[in-house]
């Protein structure tokens, strides 16, 4: 029952507002679900969603909420050995990604879809200085010399505006600050102009003063490329900043999409509402947060129902065994609540 | 420098704490400044937030405050009573009545230990209990961090990250501690989750009549949390006063540009990235004059050369510039509250009544209990 493939549910993906306008995604997840071997559990279970070009998703949600595995299956990157993909597409540029051999994964990954992680150092091989790793990433997907590939690591460099470029290529990852190799990521993500982008918490390990630098980089970089991105956080206040639409995940599934004003403005779903009112405000201090009580389910405890149940202030019965379909408005906000809007159907506040 | 009437619970003199790096084989030692010449105040049942950007010594300090590592010049008072002078046994008596909270709870809490024998361990060393009262006082201590008596016998593994945070936090209460201070207490947690602790926090506070330092770097934590604040960048501090005096008009261009670099929950805000630029120097070499004047917008040759002394506004705030009394105020234009449709305000309500009701349901009872 847990495993149970929400179908129907998906057919209202988060999707783009540009996407629903007609224009051809990027990429497009339909219906993705994902679980591990010897599991029957879906970690990821019936996820939908489409990235228009030049527009930013955000998937945001805590941890084990499927937000990065979702964004490893889409480069490809989960073990095929421990985990099964049971239903759903994942389509780049009209391309099926799941069963596409290795060899053309390759020649895609890196090249017109690349990815920035949470920690640069661990993505950046130590023993190679940044400028021959920026290099390196340009020959593998173009036929041009080592002179050429170095002048695009250079160029690269200036347009993340690494201070003093020409220095800079010959450092090695450990001489740089948090804050230059994050830069650093960005560059050799871009070298090869990408048609999207997946960052992966790429501001989680900086300081609030080097983060700024980063998102504005990063917003500047998609304003002049066009590159489409898909930007997995926690953080609430970066999708504020960089997100065209939202997608809000809770133990695997979208609970709540739409375009981030109207999410924002108007957040229909108890876990959405529940995170939100969880963070505390620089503003004038209004007495205790608002919290959601507990902490999500291990996977086999999850319900049969929707999963945020066992934590949501409003669950009933019907909440715990029937999965609640995804219904979007017009406007292309959507929620997976029985009881959304919740003034209309939980009564009044005492 | 304290003003503090009563007179202050912890305070540091001066406060010096140097690391060396590197090897001495090469040459001179590099030496880190960690920490560089701080005094501050802390008064009795208030809430004190340090906060600051990596390398700006605040974890330093939060265990100068302490003792758990030597200062390499000034003092450090606790009740009065100088700690640096003091002998190590009596320091370690002090040390039931001042406990700490570290950022990991993964980390800090031995996996061999159940969690019954990790909350017994400080009754143990601080008081005279029988086993049996031991037993009972644990069960308690579960109770007020909000978790069940009948876990006792499990490991920390078993535990959520939320939870352990709750075990290190019953941990330091153990000996009835009068001042905790908490290093990052709620940064490695989820955000439903870190809500969960501060909230802890808050009540632990109110009923056991508590003083507590924070350690952070996040600003919606301190402002949440915090009577007085102390915001500090290289080893030394730049601003310190009234957490809503701070917070509404920073004085202090550092401080005024970390409270614009957040980012705010409110789509089309965009965060003033552009006030600071490049990164923040090295503690090994900190930049001549004022420490900041490297990124700061402001700065003049005045700051190149002289360090500024902390001086004093009228609503009683120290800050460390040369330039304060002209520089513009910035900072409230700058927090945004987040804006609802009426509906949502409606679900917002809904949703605070409903889950307070579902917490006081489940029976989460924090209350001053007995004294061992």
């Amino acid at each position: 029952m847990l495993h149970e493939p929400a179908t129907g549910i998906g057919m209202s993906p988060a999707t783009t507002s540009a996407v629903a306008a007609g224009v051809e995604p990027v990429v497009r997840v339909e219906n993705l679900s994902i679980g591990f071997a010897g599991s029957g559990v879906n970690v990821v279970d019936a996820v939908s969603f489409a990235v228009a070009p030049g527009k930013t998703l955000c998937l945001v949600g805590e941890s084990g909420c499927g937000k990065s595995v979702t964004s490893l299956a889409i480069m490809g990157l989960l073990p095929p050995k421990s985990t099964r993909i049971p239903s759903g597409r994942v389509e780049f540029q009209g391309q099926d990604l799941l069963h596409l051999p290795i060899r053309e994964l390759e020649e895609i990954r890196g090249n017109r879809m690349a990815m920035i992680f949470q920690e640069p150092m661990t993505s950046l091989n130590p023993v190679f200085t940044v400028g021959d790793q920026i290099a390196e990433a340009v020959r593998r997907h173009r036929p041009v010399s080592r002179r050429e590939a170095r002048d695009r690591a250079l160029e690269m460099f200036r347009r993340v505006r690494i201070p003093s470029p020409e220095r800079r290529l010959d450092d090695y990852p450990h001489q740089l600050s948090g804050g230059m190799r994050q830069r650093v990521m960005i560059a050799m993500a871009l070298a090869n102009d990408p048609q999207l982008l997946i960052a992966d918490e790429p501001t989680t390990a900086l300081d609030v003063t080097i983060q700024a630098q980063i998102l504005e980089l990063m917003r500047d970089l998609q304003r002049e490329t066009g590159t489409a991105m898909l930007l997995i956080t926690h953080n609430l206040g970066v999708v504020a900043q960089v997100a065209d639409e939202v997608a809000v995940m809770y133990a695997g599934r979208i609970v709540e999409s739409g375009p981030v004003e109207a999410v924002f403005r108007d957040p229909q779903h108890p876990y959405t509402i529940g995170l939100m009112g969880s963070i505390p405000s620089l503003g004038a201090r209004s007495g205790r947060l608002a919290t959601i009580p507990g902490s999500v389910p291990p996977p086999q405890a999850l319900p049969a129902g929707c999963r945020f149940s066992t934590r949501c202030p409003f669950a009933d019965e019907h909440c715990r065994t029937v999965v609640p379909p995804f219904v979007s408005s017009a406007d292309g906000h959507g929620v997976a609540c029985f009881k959304a809007p919740l003034e209309m159907n939980v009564g009044e506040v005492h | 420098m304290p003003t503090a009437n009563p007179p202050p619970l912890l305070e540091t003199r001066d406060v010096v704490k140097h690391f060396a790096a590197g090897s001495r084989a090469f040459g001179t030692a590099a030496v880190v400044h960690a920490v560089d010449v701080v005094s501050l105040s802390v008064k009795p049942g208030e809430t004190f937030a340090i906060v600051g950007e990596s390398g700006c010594g605040k974890s330093t300090l939060a265990r100068l405050l302490l003792r758990l590592i030597e200062p390499t010049s000034g003092q450090v008072f606790y009740d009065g009573k100088d700690l640096t002078a003091l002998p190590p046994s009596e320091v370690r008596r002090l040390r039931a009545e001042m406990q700490f909270i570290f950022q990991d709870p993964f980390s800090s809490l031995n996996p061999r230990m159940t969690v019954e024998a990790l909350i017994e361990e400080p009754l143990e060393v601080h008081t005279d209990m029988t086993r049996s009262q031991r037993r009972a006082r644990v069960a308690e201590l579960l109770r007020q961090v909000g978790l069940r008596p009948e876990h006792a016998g499990r490991y920390p593994h078993e535990f959520s990250g939320g939870q352990r945070q709750r075990i290190g936090i019953a941990r330091a209460l153990a000996s009835n501690p009068r001042l905790l201070i908490g290093d990052e207490p709620v940064s490695a947690l989820d955000v439903s989750v870190q809500a969960q602790i501060i909230n802890l926090l808050a009540d632990l506070k109110q009923a056991f009549g508590l003083t507590l330092v924070i350690i952070s770097h996040d600003l919606g934590v301190i402002r949440h949390m915090s009577d007085r604040v102390a915001v500090m960048y290289l080893g030394k501090i730049v601003e310190m006063g009234d957490a809503e005096s701070l917070f509404e008009r920073p004085l202090h261009p550092y401080t005024q540009a970390l409270l614009e670099a957040i980012p705010v929950p409110v789509p089309g805000q965009p965060s003033g990235a552009t006030a600071l630029k490049g990164d923040i120097p090295s503690p090994i070499a900190p930049p001549s004059g004022c420490r900041f004047h490297t990124r700061c917008p402001h700065a003049t040759d005045l700051c190149r050369d002289k360090e500024p002394p902390l001086a004093i506004s009228d609503d009683d705030r120290f800050v460390a510039c040369h330039h304060w009394r002209t520089i513009p105020a910035a900072g409230l234009s700058a927090i945004v509250e987040p804006q609802l449709t009426p509906a949502a305000q409606q679900r917002f309500a809904l949703y605070r009544e409903r889950s307070a009701a579902a917490l006081a349901e489940a029976g989460q009872p924090i209350t001053a209990g007995a004294s061992p």
